[in-house]
């Protein structure tokens, strides 16, 4: 055990700081439209006169948006708004990220805290009351991970008929939500703040099963050295979504165009970060759905 | 009874050895414990240098970076403890003093606040405070520090104000009657006697209390990083453990700071207890809400 | 006001559950309170240190810090257990400290003459310290005390947010965050939750501070 904890704990750190590396590397940063052009009016050409950027994302989900030692930010929420930003001609320098952990993010959008929210945030008619999204940009399925060497769970399935089977995620997120009529009880369910503390707890035993979208139960998967593995077939469907103000269509529409355009970019960004994991799905720009 | 070594004799030769053999016991139980304890943790590799070497080693490469990190943690909490301690003795000072300058029903309203803000959890109030006042309308955006900083500052400073007022409350009651008698008989009025005469020695007596609260505001702060609102010490800890995957030692070190501040706190308050005892001869107040966190 | 109508079920199990986690806590804290405060009056000397060192570091540390580690050390030694124990138990030690001080006060307030008039009748000081001087000594304590147990209810809500779940506290998150409940009702309901436990336990002591209470 001593061994495979310590080839565990250092795989996590050769991840840890290829991740970290990663997003910071300034020769590959997305092209900046040198000098854009938008119709007067539209949040593009504010933002673009102003040359400044505000992105809400989270600081700490590592391959989407994690805040690294330096303070630079790394993920691949980050390098979409990169793209983004490049478009209408501001710089990674420019951008200024807001930390908007999910319960906060339609806050942010609304109050004008920042201009766009890219933080693994899935597009529902609950959320589209409050916000418009661009995109989606990626679309993630909620699954279930488990250790290598549990033959209990399969899938959703088996956990009703395995009540001692704990089941860890996150408070107040979609995935705690969702997994819930698949548990014999509430009292199934573990909630923490953040993933990493449910992956924690599944390496000592005090969970058996952590749910999420696959994108980032795959990051602890090739993190952990083959002690976990994923079970079962995606059984939702979560398709991230840019938010931005309710019913700005112009900037919507721009988002989506721009994401179309800049299909090697996107690619390279996923390859780059969230998309480097081993069994992570190749680099693939879902059609847009029409602003509204 | 201030020391309890009127409980029992200075002990003879058989009670010694007794007391020998249990306190040798005693101490081989806990290390013994102690002892497992360190051996499960190497075990499990929480001892290898790639875990503590961040920590520990000032020639790892990111021995710096944590180490600014937790300073920066460091200096967060001290900045929403010194603004939540600074708000909550204005508020609670003005709270106090009206609440005894009031008559019997006019100071209703302040004393049911005072029983609603007592009787909800601190994480409650700054919860409340994060989530509730930005639908009214409330945007702190551009303050200092960040929106983060105000709502965890406000949400402490509503819970911590109204147990200063009872600090304040109690500090005057803990005084001679007399003070007040003879600050009225020389012609002050309420007010002035109140300012001049009852509250400056007041606040000596409740000196030690005030840091006292001041150790429990420390604390609380730690509460920000459980809602996700605010990088404070222990959030800082928690996102430097995100990126080098060693929460245990990280958590050991956020603990050990934590302690070191607070523990020189605490000896601070006894020192100014002492300190202004011997000064003015005045008894500790009892009935001051306790050092409670 | 559908937030709190709509889950009035949910509402009240979070109110039950919140509650137990108060009365184990108050039991389980006095108890070892009452412990640890032993030994800080004992005549073996390490066990006087261990409760000086128990109080120190326990009293100087933030619960959410103490709740991690018991969430996330004791697992790491091979320690397995329920959150709802893990939390129990550090919401436990943790007030125990605060306990032990309160009830220190209250026998340093029993005056010198009691223990030496004990000792006189050749009482031990296992016998003076449980039938002369704590008996007094709870007596004094118990606004100290009280407000230290009313002061655990409070911090219960911590422990929610460490894996323990379906308390008062993670129903507002959950209610809030996930299913988009508006905040001000759902919190409203959760401050009222806290209220109805918080405030009996203050009336309540306020009751039993006067019908104890000696004249010194």
């Amino acid at each position: 055990m001593g061994q495979r904890r310590f080839s565990f704990t250092a795989g996590l750190a050769v991840a840890a700081l290829s991740l970290s590396a990663c997003g910071s590397g300034s020769g590959d940063a997305p092209k900046v439209a040198a000098k854009p052009s938008f119709d007067a009016g539209t949040t593009m050409a504010k933002i673009a006169a102003a040359g400044k950027l505000k992105v809400g994302t989270k600081f700490d989900q590592p391959g989407f948006g994690l805040k690294g030692l330096d303070g630079k930010l790394a993920g691949f929420d980050v390098e979409v708004a990169k793209i983004i930003a490049g478009a209408m001609g501001v710089t990674a320098e420019n951008i200024e990220y807001v930390e908007s952990p999910s319960k906060v993010r339609e806050e942010r959008i609304e109050k004008g805290d920042v201009d766009l929210v890219a933080a693994t945030y899935t597009i529902n008619d609950k959320r589209k009351k409050r916000v418009t999204f661009a995109g989606p940009y990626y679309i993630a399925g909620q699954q279930l991970m488990v250790k290598s060497d549990n033959t209990k769970i399969k899938g959703p399935a088996d956990l009703k008929a395995n009540p001692d089977q704990k089941v860890c995620s996150v408070t107040g997120s979609t995935p705690a939500e969702q997994i819930k009529p698949y548990l014999a009880s509430d009292a199934q369910l573990v909630l923490f703040d953040v993933y990493d503390k449910c992956a924690n707890a599944l390496r000592t035993g005090q969970v058996q099963v952590v749910t999420t979208d696959n994108v980032i139960l795959l990051g602890f998967v090739s993190k952990s050295d083959k002690a976990f593995k994923l079970v079962g077939q995606q059984f939702t469907k979560e398709p991230y979504g840019i938010g931005i103000k309710k019913g700005d269509v112009k900037f919507c529409e721009f988002i989506n165009k721009t994401l179309k355009d800049n299909k090697a970019a996107y690619n390279k960004a996923w390859s780059d970060t969230a998309g480097k994991v081993e069994g992570a799905s190749p680099a693939k720009l879902p059609v847009a759905a029409a602003c509204a | 009874m201030s020391s309890a070594n009127v409980l029992y004799d200075a002990p003879g030769p058989r009670a010694r050895r007794r007391a020998w053999i249990g306190g040798a016991s005693a101490t081989l139980v806990i290390l013994v414990l102690m002892g497992l304890v360190l051996k499960r943790l190497a075990d499990q590799g929480q001892f290898s240098g790639k875990l503590w070497g961040p920590i520990l080693n000032p020639s790892n490469e990111d021995f710096p970076l944590v180490w600014q990190l937790l300073a920066k943690g460091v200096l967060a909490t001290l900045t929403a403890a010194v603004l939540a301690i600074a708000f909550s003795l204005i508020i609670g000072g003005v709270t106090g003093v009206a609440r005894m300058m009031l008559g019997r029903r006019s100071r209703m309203p302040i004393v049911a606040l005072i029983e609603l803000l007592r009787g909800l959890p601190v994480v409650i109030t700054i919860y409340f405070a994060s989530r509730v006042l930005p639908e009214f309308g409330v945007n702190l955006t551009g303050m200092p520090g960040g929106a983060g900083l105000w709502f965890l500052v406000i949400g402490l400073t509503a819970y911590n104000s109204v147990i200063i007022a009872e600090i304040i409350r109690a500090g005057v009651a803990s005084l001679p009657r007399g003070q007040r008698e003879a600050a009225l008989a020389i012609g002050l009025t309420p007010g002035a006697s109140m300012r001049l005469v009852l509250l400056p020695q007041a606040v000596r007596v409740m000196l030690p209390a005030l840091i006292s609260q001041l150790v429990v505001i420390l604390k609380d702060t730690s509460l920000a990083a459980v809602l996700g609102l605010y990088t404070e010490l222990l959030r800082q800890g928690n996102l430097i453990a995100l990126n080098l995957n060693n929460p245990i030692q990280i958590l050991s070190v956020v603990a050990v700071i934590f302690i070191l501040i607070n523990y020189s706190l605490s000896r601070l308050a006894t020192w100014v207890d002492q300190r202004s005892a011997r000064k003015t001869q005045a008894k500790g107040i009892e009935g001051i809400p306790a050092e409670i966190g | 006001m559908d937030a709190i109508t709509q889950n009035l079920d949910l509402f009240w199990s979070g109110f039950l559950r919140s509650l137990t986690i108060c009365l184990w806590g108050a039991v389980g804290s006095l108890l070892l309170g009452t412990t640890i405060a032993a030994c800080r009056v004992s005549p073996v000397a390490p066990l006087r240190t261990f409760g000086t060192a128990w109080v120190t570091v326990i009293r100087n540390c933030p619960l959410s810090v103490v709740l991690f580690g018991f969430a996330f050390g004791l697992p790491e030694i091979g320690i397995n257990a329920d959150y709802y124990v893990f939390g129990l138990s550090a919401l436990i030690i943790y007030t125990s400290a605060f306990v032990c001080e309160a009830l220190r006060s209250g026998i340093n307030s029993v005056s010198a003459g009691q223990a030496e008039a004990a000792r006189a009748i050749g009482l031990t000081f296992t016998q003076s310290l449980t039938q002369i001087v704590l008996p007094q000594a709870f007596r004094t304590s118990i606004p100290p005390v009280g407000s230290v147990i009313i002061a655990m209810f409070k911090n219960s809500a911590v422990v929610g947010a460490f894996g323990v779940g379906r308390d008062l506290y993670s129903l507002g998150e959950s209610l809030t965050s996930a299913q988009g409940y508006a905040v001000l009702p759902v919190l409203t309901g959760v401050a009222f939750g806290y209220l109805m436990i918080t405030l009996p336990a203050g009336v309540s002591l306020g009751v039993l501070e006067r019908k104890v209470a000696i004249a010194r």
